[in-house]
């Protein structure tokens, strides 16, 4: 069997795939979310996921939550407070300079925690802008994937596409790809079996894997109105995304970055990446995500160096008996 | 823009990546002021203050596009010297008469109208004053409405003009000084926004306009749903064609409409007031068909409108066929006659009072979409009949068992006589038809699938309706079924559901030459001898060459950029994609600027030409004038771009037609917690207002109790629901987005009232008070005016009590109550007062009583708020 645990590596002939096509992914450029939520609704209506219950969750305009089994897209909203003062600077600057795009950088990383302030209560009491950051996350389809290495079924697996995909009629509901995952992606679906599709079965985003054996593109980028979803080829997807940042960069907005692109990170680079503009944990993304299998092979080799060691120990013991 | 009309959003998005600058005023912070490079929030009803102020700011900084606004609008044109602004009026201009609340616009007209050309001062042929009959008329019927596609007739063109605009009562010096009151201070004392934020708006708008810029506005019903609606729109119009921004590409103002084909609905009307093509409805003492006709355009006045006999006729045609002959007036009298205000309000007003018996409801939700549902709801239980067509059981086809006035124990199921008819209706998918958008583009569509079980489509519905009423009156001779008997009623049908065919529609509305069965291909071959018909003359085109061009759907991908894609869909009149479109080459014809050129006059081949087709006579050069006395198209001079004025210039100052005022003013919202700090008048002096025990309105602060309900509270949409719910809250996944009523306040105001974040609140008003969910959030800023603060309270409509949604909630409109703008009787919902308070509202009869208290604390009657003139301070 081949397949690798850690670093860059093209999955799908990793995972034993003969002349692939080439990887895809998603490039979500989150400076141009509106925050509609299309998104989640065309995969909802594409993959027949039902719904995830109809509760208020009194945070900005979010009442998904997180990515579940039966939330496979989820628009985040961030509300940044006005205490920053680099914040109102934006808005001002960004009219006078006739650019475009909110945006700073900003050197301290606010997470919209709780504060001893109340919002809105600015030094010296004038208001001031503020940012309402909107960014639609999705599963990341890693190079390495922590769900599948676990996976003791079989039930998900590599496509040819690179991308990462469950077979719910294989699953068995064990759910140890639900801590494998490092960005919390996957889960199974609560409900009663029999009333509840796939109710106890592991769940996420196919990438539309019934689309791309049609050659159509994913619901969710199809129905996003301003690109801010874009399918593609991973590598022109990485090139698009870099031209973007540097793009943004030239205007001014220094704090947009690129979130998953990287080969080298912990994951070996993700299928779907983000143009974040701030922190990683601003949006609840984890900031340096590492495959939980990596260290499996030096944990092999220590356990069987461990297990040799004892061997040995109990070889001597033995050996080295006074006769 | 992105909360409302996301996908239409992406194109704001594709001008800003090319560096364009957006700039987003809203009481809130929302998903567009995200995505804007600057949000400028005021207070909810104070628009016309900071438009005006953005006016003033043009004017008195010189900042006006000269050439442009000599030569194109009515800035040189010199008023009657008997005019009297709300300066000098404490509020109102002359005309006045408080008793109506109408305006006799005698004072407003052009100086020397009907006089002879050149003449000044003494030669003012005073018109005779209206009478207040035609005055009250206009604003029952919703006279604006008829000017949907023109300006007002007047009586002559022949006007004085003082080109330098220097003259004391030239249009531009009036302008100035109506509008020298509305300071950058002023502004921010009335509206809330801060000096450094209205002047970085003025400087980004005046920057961007010019020959080499253009620079749109965009608006919904934040800037109609007001007692001043129609004035809102004015406003931008005058900035507009001050800084040249009409009639050239990327200029304009741009209406963004609530659904899908609203514009459609007006072209060819769902109004009570007109009939297609915005020819207004005969009114009952209109005469016969040439005192109608004479109604719509005089003598003299230039443009297309006088063509306006041709359309008349070739409509009677269409709809009576060979019923309608040169003997009988084309079968004019077989139209229906109005004779009064018989808009959606009123309507419900005579359910209650008991003069209206049955109710068509067709894709309308009005027991939560529609202001004072409360009113809505008790109307409906007074009907004897009621048809209810939509795709899901709304709240509107079952308040009757448990809506709140059953939990209140207003109603009681078994005491309502109304017979509630449900017809499940086919879905845009499920049907073929146009839908007419904001840009006048008329696009067909095809059916995609069948719709399921007993869906139909409205026109399966009305078509076969129509043909059992005809069979019903088939032998008749009572002369009231004359026109079900005339009417053609002739569309093939086909399939096991009997469905019409809808392009035969379609055809019918643009019309044929009777003489030889053609299509026709433009409206200027329609003519008033009867050898032709048409449905809606604006319409006639839309099938050129036997074509249907609305289903057209070439990408402009493969039509070399985005710039007009004129081969996508059709656009009304004649495919003309952007109007006036001759404004936007400078008065000798040639672009103002290579960059912003659109159309131009070809001097080698004598005649207009450009990208797109122009807005003016094909071979009318620059340099024409016409002949003392000549009308029509022919009286149009080569540089009178605006085709459907009367004088032919756009109106800085509409001296007709405009029923609340020459020019627009600021006055306060029907309810107010606000002094007008420009005038003594309060509120509008002519909006309409309705003195009923069921239609409380709350006291201003200029009025005793006026404390009773200090907030500011404005109702709005969420891109996740669309309006009443009826499409979004019986989908789990548009519902579970958006799952419960809300409000969202500023941190400041859940501290001044004790609310909680995702706790409950009670929003009451002198109608009643709702419950909804609290979101305290930074994007809601109390806004600091003239040294106080006011609140404001944002509230989405799309919940309603009762029905079988996935999602339900009290309906944010049941606190709405009725004023109406004069000119097209829209409704004011978009700013009036409240109270809110922690923690759920009483239920059961406990809710009235709890109501009552407040009216009584506020000492509210029915008279309260409703007094037209105010000129106290």
């Amino acid at each position: 069997m081949s397949g690798s645990w850690y670093g860059p590596v093209d999955p799908a002939p990793d995972a034993g795939w003969q002349a692939p096509p080439p990887r895809v992914g998603f490039f979500t450029d989150t400076s141009i979310c509106i925050g509609c939520k299309a998104c989640e609704v065309a995969c909802k209506e594409w993959n027949a996921v039902p719904d995830d219950g109809f509760e208020m969750l009194g945070s900005s305009y979010d009442n998904s939550g997180a990515l579940g089994a039966s939330t496979w897209r989820h628009v985040m909203f961030i509300e940044q407070s006005p205490s920053s003062d680099v914040l109102s600077r934006t808005a001002d600057s960004a009219l006078s300079a006739g650019r475009a795009a909110p945006g700073t950088d900003s050197t301290a990383v606010d997470l919209g925690m709780p504060s001893t302030t109340l919002p809105g209560e600015a030094p010296g009491g004038e208001r001031t802008d503020f940012r309402w950051l909107m960014a639609s996350n999705v599963c990341k389809h890693c190079t390495h994937a922590g769900c599948l290495d676990v996976c003791p079924t079989g039930a998900l697996f590599r496509t040819e596409f690179g991308t990462v995909v469950v077979q719910d009629d294989i699953c068995n509901g064990c759910g140890y790809c639900v801590a494998g995952c490092p960005f919390g992606v996957i889960d199974r679906r609560i409900g009663q079996k029999g009333e509840t599709k796939n109710a106890g079965i592991a769940q996420k985003c196919t990438l539309c894997y019934d689309r791309l054996k049609d050659d159509l593109v994913p619901a969710c980028a199809k129905a996003c109105p301003t690109t801010s979803i874009q399918f593609g080829e991973l590598d022109e997807l990485r090139e698009r995304a870099q031209a973007r940042v540097e793009q943004l960069h030239e205007r001014g907005v220094t704090s947009a970055r690129l979130y998953g692109e990287d080969e080298g990170d912990g994951v070996g680079g993700a299928g779907a990446f983000f143009l974040l503009l701030d922190e990683p944990e601003v949006y609840g993304l984890p900031p340096d995500p590492v495959v939980t299998t990596r260290d499996l092979p030096t944990m092999w080799w220590r356990a069987g160096a461990a297990a040799a060691l004892m061997l040995a120990g109990a070889v001597s013991a033995f050996v080295g008996r006074r006769p | 823009m992105a909360e409302c009309h996301p996908v239409g959003f992406q194109w704001v998005m594709e001008a800003k990546a090319r560096g364009a600058t957006v700039v987003h005023v809203d009481p809130r912070f929302t998903r567009t002021s995200a995505l804007a490079d600057l949000h400028v929030p005021l207070r909810a009803g104070s628009d016309i203050a900071f438009l005006g102020g953005l006016v003033r700011h043009v004017l008195e900084n010189e900042l006006y596009f000269r050439d442009y606004v000599v030569a194109y609008t009515n800035a040189a044109t010199v008023l009657r010297d008997d005019l009297q602004l709300p300066d000098d009026l404490t509020g109102v201009f002359s005309g006045y008469d408080p008793d109506s609340g109408t305006y006799d616009t005698a004072t407003w007209q052009y100086q020397g109208q009907g006089a002879a050309p050149g003449t000044e001062g003494g030669a003012v042929e005073s018109q005779s004053p209206q009478d207040r009959e035609s005055m009250v008329s206009e604003r029952e019927r919703g006279a604006g409405h008829e000017l949907g596609n023109r300006g007002a007739s007047l009586e002559s063109t022949v006007v004085d003009r003082d080109e330098t605009l220097q003259h004391p009562r030239c249009v531009l010096q009036v302008l100035r000084r109506h509008f020298a009151r509305y300071t950058p201070e002023m502004v921010e004392e009335v509206c809330g926004v801060d000096r450094e934020r209205f002047l970085a708006v003025a400087d980004a708008i005046t920057r961007n306009s010019g020959r080499e810029r253009t620079t749109a506005f965009c608006y919904a019903v934040g800037w109609t749903q007001h007692s001043m609606g129609v004035q809102y729109i004015r406003t931008a119009a005058i900035l507009q064609l001050l800084l040249g921004n009409m009639g050239r590409p990327g200029g304009g103002i741009m209406a963004l409409r609530g659904h899908a084909s609203i514009q459609g609905s007006t072209d060819i009307p769902t109004l009570f007031n007109l009939l297609p093509g915005y020819l207004p409805m005969p009114k009952a003492d209109v005469g016969d068909l040439d005192g109608y006709l004479a109604s719509l355009s005089s003598q003299g006045q230039k443009g297309y409108w006088t063509q306006a006999p041709a359309y008349v006729v070739s409509l009677l045609k269409a709809w009576w066929g060979d019923a309608a002959t040169a003997d009988n007036d084309w079968g004019f009298d077989l139209l229906p006659r109005t004779n009064g205000d018989h808009g959606t309000y009123q309507t419900v007003m005579d359910m209650l009072d008991g003069t209206v018996e049955g109710y068509f409801l067709l894709g309308q939700n009005p027991a939560v979409g529609s202001a004072h549902g409360r009113m809505q709801r008790l109307g409906m239980a007074r009907l004897k009949w009621l048809v209810v067509r939509d795709l899901n059981l709304i709240e509107s086809a079952t308040f009757w068992k448990d809506g709140p006035e059953v939990a209140t124990g207003e109603l009681r199921p078994e005491d309502i006589d109304t017979e509630v008819f449900f017809f499940p209706a086919a879905t845009h998918v499920e049907k073929a038809g146009t839908f007419t958008q904001t840009q006048r583009l008329v696009q067909w569509r095809h059916k995609a699938v069948d719709p399921p079980g007993d869906a139909r489509p409205e026109l399966h519905f009305f078509f076969h309706l129509g043909r059992l009423l005809k069979q019903a009156v088939a032998g008749s001779a009572d002369s009231r079924d004359r026109p079900l008997q005339a009417v053609t009623w002739d569309y093939p049908v086909a399939g096991h559901h009997e469905e019409p065919d809808a392009d035969a529609v379609l055809r019918e509305i643009n019309g044929y030459d009777l003489t030889t069965g053609e299509l026709l291909s433009s409206f200027g071959q329609m003519r008033d001898d009867g050898t032709t018909a048409g449905g809606c003359w604006i319409y006639t085109g839309v099938y050129a060459d036997g074509v249907n061009q609305a289903a057209r759907r070439r990408s402009w991908r493969e039509q070399g950029g985005p710039h007009l894609a004129r081969e996508w869909g059709w656009a009304w009149p004649a495919d003309r994609r952007i109007l006036y479109n001759r404004a936007s080459a400078d008065p000798e014809g040639r672009p103002w600027s290579e960059r912003k050129a659109l159309v131009w006059w070809d001097e080698r081949a004598g005649r207009w030409t450009g990208h797109d087709v122009p807005d003016f006579p094909l071979t009318t050069a620059p340099s024409y004038r016409p002949e003392p006395g000549a009308d029509g198209p022919e009286g149009l001079a080569g540089d009178d771009p605006f085709v459907m004025q009367a004088d032919g210039k756009g109106w800085l100052y509409a001296p007709k037609g405009v029923l609340d005022g020459p020019l627009p003013t600021h006055y306060e919202p029907h309810e107010s917690p606000v002094r007008n700090p420009l005038y003594g008048q309060q509120a509008s002096p002519t909006r309409k207002v309705y003195a009923r025990e069921d239609n409380p309105s709350n006291p201003s602060v200029t009025e005793p109790g006026g404390d009773v309900f200090p907030y500011v509270f404005t109702t709005y949409r969420l891109t996740e629901h669309h309006t009443a719910g009826g499409m979004s809250r019986w989908v789990p996944y548009l519902a579970e987005l958006q799952p419960e009523f809300f409000c969202e306040v500023s941190p400041e105001l859940a501290r001044e009232r004790g609310l909680e974040n995702l706790g409950w609140a009670t929003i009451v008003t002198a109608r009643t008070a709702v419950e909804a969910r609290v979101l305290v959030t930074d994007r809601v800023a109390p806004l600091r005016m003239g040294g106080r603060t006011v609140h404001q309270i944002g509230l989405p409509y799309h919940w309603g009590v009762g029905g079988d949604a996935y999602v339900t909630g009290d309906a944010a409109n049941d606190l709405v109550g009725l004023s109406l703008d004069p000119n097209v009787l829209i409704q004011e919902c978009k700013a009036a007062t409240c109270d809110i308070r922690p923690g759920r509202r009483p239920t059961g009869p406990e809710l009235l009583r709890f109501v009552e208290g407040y009216r009584r604390r506020a000492g509210v009657t029915p008279e309260t708020g409703n007094a037209l003139r105010t000129e106290g301070r």
